[in-house]
């Protein structure tokens, strides 16, 4: 059932072509719903986000309608109230953000003023990540051309460029970077509905989230919370299937098509004729799936039970040509990287994760290390404050306890048994970049 | 319009203009090609920051400069998405195009060569941001055309 062609919601429309312009996406209904929002109150708005138990597609899953609930109302504070979207999509394997602003860009407008409706704000920033060229210029040409037509009424819409750092996804860190600092984690509480950007109320929502508003109200919550695997994980989620399959892409299916049919049915299988050797599901962030568990639901639920994660909506096959314990290297250089340098356990324990893992690899290491790994870990995981270094450290733990033979293989081997053979053979990573070398202009000296 | 003035511009849409630091770095950026103390002191003039509060923020950013940089940027996504079709190839097959090392710059000051975490282009690897536009299933053997072209610019 969840494998078929389900008509998409949040993509709606733009299955063929982009619907970049107002009278392509007026065309198919688009800035309907904000009229019928700005009809209700306020309160009845949140009431329905409640209702169709739409929750956050950025990875932490929360209640949308909920969290739009916690901030307080205009008799209750004497301070503006922001809306921030993080467009900071930076989730290795995660790309749904960018499909959804580029195909469309009117509806994360449209849902962006709704919200600004429910929670009577004036003031929405839209973070988007600084990579993102063309996603800026298409999102800020919509924004503008809504402005145009009047749509934004008396609410101001920022698109507020980052600079390239992956933290900056975490929801307080991308309020200090938005305040203009270093991005860097804050201390909760206070939580951004209380104290967000410019020490006042804040609703923080992801781009695929704030995109599916306009969707629950079209469909009414009632239906909308049928969709899915009801009661926790309703409505669709764009998915975002890489790695060694077929045919890759950003499919939107219902919550609780399983990774088998997402991998098989719907990519087309593993590519070049391979054997799936492990799946990263959710994102890098997340322990990994191995191929006895790809029939399980992609729900929250489902995933739950087996100590897994829905996170960003990530589905990345990993063919039996790569070695796991470069996989789990080069996610551990990836955080060692985006560690902001804040606290101890993270920015000590990811670079500590990379040294023993290349130590593994190039068969220096010895059982004590493996067990060393999985000590580091545990002493990184809830131990940070924010969850940057249980993003590093899960993934790793679940590399090691999976796939523990082939960690001891290499041990045996005095190395790594495939060498060159291994797709991810001397992968570089970023973090052994060093610093630019000078060069012989000098401009602007 | 002058550097300070455009900086003006942009700090309005915010409450408070030190939010303007990060348009502010890269407006700086893509007049000076990198952040030179010049540069520095320019955005902290125009916000009213000291250069060392704006080092301290530009420092943070992995797409700010802080030391000269070629005219064009060549930046290989070599996360494990792209990793796992090829990416390494590619970035070799630049490397070996341009004669650099991932973060190194071309003698003549012309192209700098990057690895560069998960560009969010998993679906079509190898991602690869040419001046700061994405270009999308990149193979080895594109890395020649796509320097020639640069070189043209």
């Amino acid at each position: 059932m969840a494998a078929e062609a389900s008509p998409a919601l949040v993509l709606g429309g733009a299955e063929e072509q982009p619907l970049r312009d107002l009278a392509s996406y007026r065309a198919v209904g688009g800035y309907a719903q904000l009229e019928r929002a700005r009809a209700m109150t306020p309160q009845q708005v949140i009431e329905e986000l409640i209702a169709s138990n739409l929750r956050g597609r950025g990875g932490a899953f929360f209640p949308t309608g909920r969290k739009a609930s916690f901030i307080p109302t205009p008799d209750k504070i004497a301070k503006p109230v922001y809306i921030t979207v993080n467009a900071d999509e930076s989730e290795p394997g995660t790309f749904k953000d960018r499909e959804i602003m580029l195909r469309v860009p009117h509806r994360l407008v449209e849902g962006c003023l709704i919200a600004a409706h429910a929670i009577q704000s004036r003031s929405v920033f839209i973070y988007i990540r600084g990579e993102y060229s063309t996603e800026y210029d298409v999102l800020q040409a919509a924004v503008g051309e809504a402005q145009g037509a009047g749509l934004l009424g008396d609410v101001s819409i920022v698109v507020h460029r980052g600079a390239g750092a992956y933290i900056c996804g975490e929801e307080t860190a991308l309020l200090e970077s938005l305040e203009g600092k270093r991005g860097q984690p804050r201390s909760k509480p206070p939580f951004p509905a209380i104290e967000g950007v410019y020490a006042s109320p804040t609703l923080i929502n992801n781009v695929e989230t704030i995109t599916t508003i306009p969707v629950v109200l079209q469909v009414g919550p009632a239906e909308f919370a049928k969709i899915g695997v009801p009661p926790d994980s309703t409505g669709t989620r764009v998915f975002c299937l890489s790695g060694n399959v077929v045919r890759p892409g950003a499919y939107e299916r219902p919550h609780g098509i399983t990774v088998r049919e997402l991998i098989y049915d719907i990519g087309g299988g593993i590519a070049d004729g391979r054997k799936l050797k492990a799946v990263m599901v959710g994102g890098s962030s997340f322990p990994v799936m191995t191929p006895d568990e790809i029939d399980t639901r992609l729900d929250a639920t489902s995933l739950g039970q087996r100590g897994l994660f829905i996170g960003s909506g990530v589905v990345t096959a990993i063919d039996d040509r790569a070695c796991i314990v470069q996989f789990a290297l080069r996610v551990a250089q990836f955080y060692m990287h985006e560690s902001c340098g804040k606290c101890t356990p993270c920015r000590v324990g990811t670079r500590w994760l990379v040294q023993l893992l290349r130590a593994v690899e190039n068969g220096s290491a010895t059982e004590h290390d493996l067990e060393l790994l999985l000590d580091v870990c545990d002493r990184i995981i809830g131990k940070c404050l924010c969850v940057l270094g249980d993003s590093a450290a899960m993934p790793v733990a679940s590399c090691v306890t999976k796939y523990r033979d082939e960690f001891h293989e290499h041990l045996a081997h005095g190395g790594c048994p495939f060498g060159a053979d291994s797709s991810l053979d001397r992968l570089f990573a970023p973090v052994d970049q060093h610093h630019l070398a000078p060069v012989a202009h000098e401009a602007g000296v | 319009m002058s550097l300070a003035d455009e900086i003006q511009q942009v700090a309005k849409r915010y409450p408070d203009s030190k939010s303007a630091i990060l348009p502010a770095l890269r407006l700086a950026q893509e007049q000076h090609g990198w952040l030179s103390r010049a540069a520095i002191e320019e955005v902290g003039e125009a916000l009213d920051l000291t250069p060392a509060y704006c080092m301290s923020v530009a420092s943070f950013y992995d797409m700010f400069n802080l030391e000269p940089a070629g005219r064009h940027t060549i930046e290989v996504c070599t996360n494990v998405c792209c990793g796992l079709v090829n990416a390494q190839a590619v970035l070799e097959s630049f490397e070996r195009e341009l004669g650099v090392a991932p973060g190194e710059t071309t003698a003549d000051g012309e192209i700098t060569l990057r690895a560069v975490e998960c560009l969010g282009a998993c679906s079509t690897p190898t991602a690869v941001a040419v001046d700061h536009r994405y270009r999308q299933s990149v193979t080895p053997d594109q890395a020649a055309s796509i320097v020639e072209e640069l070189r043209g610019r």
